[in-house]
């Protein structure tokens, strides 16, 4: 109808209605621009933007396998330095290609000290495959391999800290952002590729098909996340946390109520011990990073 | 189709793929409710909801999935999400 479209990710991708990884790629090139390599790694943002011969990247983007995309943006950073160019890369995973399958290219490429951005769009479980845990599921969510039933209440382990892990590679620049909040999530983006180093953002993305919510609620879960203390959105400078999005809390259980991964945690009745350790990471949360508006009464 | 070894495909050939056939619920804009933020165009998973030269939303109904992020982000009520008929 209109026939331009509105960005460098092309419509006409296979994302599910109201997908966060979408929203997530999009923004990411509004704010990187067209002199930028994106490198992409197996998973969902993979599969649904370049079923063969489609393509929804107007950059030049590549494809290899789940876990080298580190190696493959270090490869490339390598090459434009010896040619004196001066494209931006990206590398792009998802969780499961960046907590579990990549680390060990991804700890490789901070450590050598390439310069580019990393970033971890954070579903928080393979969704590509059909929703099984990772190393970034929450406690108590419920996967197709950490099935609530019986004898579980989901998944046992908690999330791991990655960003704290690549911030100890002496990176200059973590972060995280959310889907809730596009105009920060752009500015990190930004920030990240001006910073020279290894830069890492990790971007929590809702995934209305994996978590089991409406894909209109993508947003509104986004920042039920942040307002819960359960996702924080905090930068870390050298190593320090130098900025951090501060909420008045509500409780864990306006979060978790409106997923169905969370569902067994409340019929047929209501699991308070299992609720109160999901609080627990909260406030654990809240303190560490002190995210609380305290009100005056 | 032969998939050789590095595949290749041309920027933006996803356009060809009209994913508004997806759609149960079309998001329907209501102009003289809108106050023109731009908020739709910024959250459609898609990028299919462009500005006409008053500063209008215009959706591209060829691509529209009809998620309703639109309709529930945007301040002003001012999208409402109908039964699509086809």
């Amino acid at each position: 109808m209109t026939g331009e479209s509105c960005g460098l990710f092309e419509y006409g991708h296979r994302a599910c209605g109201g997908c966060a990884a979408a929203m997530a790629a999009r923004t990411i090139l509004d704010a990187a621009g067209k002199d930028t390599i994106v490198v992409s790694a197996t998973g969902c943002m993979e599969v649904f933007s370049t079923p063969y011969p489609e393509t929804a990247w107007k950059v030049p983007w590549i494809h290899s396998l789940f876990e080298n995309n580190s190696a493959v943006a270090s490869g490339i950073v390598a090459s434009l330095k010896k040619q004196g160019r001066k494209e931006k890369v990206i590398a792009l995973g998802g969780d499961g290609a960046t907590f579990d399958i990549g680390i060990l290219c991804l700890s490789g490429a901070f450590e050598r000290g390439h310069d580019f951005v990393y970033i971890c769009y954070d579903n928080e479980a393979y969704m590509n495959t059909g929703i099984q845990r990772s190393g970034a599921t929450p406690y108590d969510a419920s996967t197709t391999t950490s099935p609530a039933g019986k004898c579980s209440t989901g998944n046992r382990r908690p999330k791991k800290d990655l960003p704290m892990i690549l911030a100890a590679h002496g990176a200059p620049y973590v972060a995280t952002a959310s889907i809730a909040y596009l105009p920060d999530l752009k500015k990190k983006v930004e920030k990240a590729l001006a910073t020279e180093g290894p830069c890492y953002l990790q971007v929590h993305a809702p995934c209305c098909t994996g978590w089991g919510f409406e894909g209109e609620k993508t947003m509104a879960i986004g920042k039920l996340a942040i307002e819960t203390g359960l996702w924080v959105n905090y930068e870390m400078e050298e190593g320090k946390v130098t900025r951090v999005k501060k909420v008045v809390r509500k409780p864990v259980e306006a979060y978790l109520k409106e997923q169905r991964r969370f569902r067994h945690l409340f019929k047929p009745t209501r699991n308070e011990p299992e609720i109160a350790k999901i609080q627990a990471v909260a406030d654990r949360n809240a303190e560490r990073f002190g995210i609380d508006i305290k009100l005056k009464k | 189709m032969a998939l050789g070894l590095g595949c290749t495909a041309k920027p933006g050939k996803a356009k060809e793929n009209k994913t508004g056939s997806w759609r149960t619920f079309r998001p329907e804009f209501l102009h003289e409710k809108c106050t023109k933020c731009g908020l739709c165009s910024q959250v459609c998973p898609e990028g299919c909801i462009a500005e006409d030269g008053e500063g209008q939303p215009v959706p591209d109904y060829d691509y529209c999935k009809g998620c309703g992020l639109c309709a529930e982000e945007c301040p002003s009520q001012a999208i409402e999400m109908k039964k699509e008929e086809k």
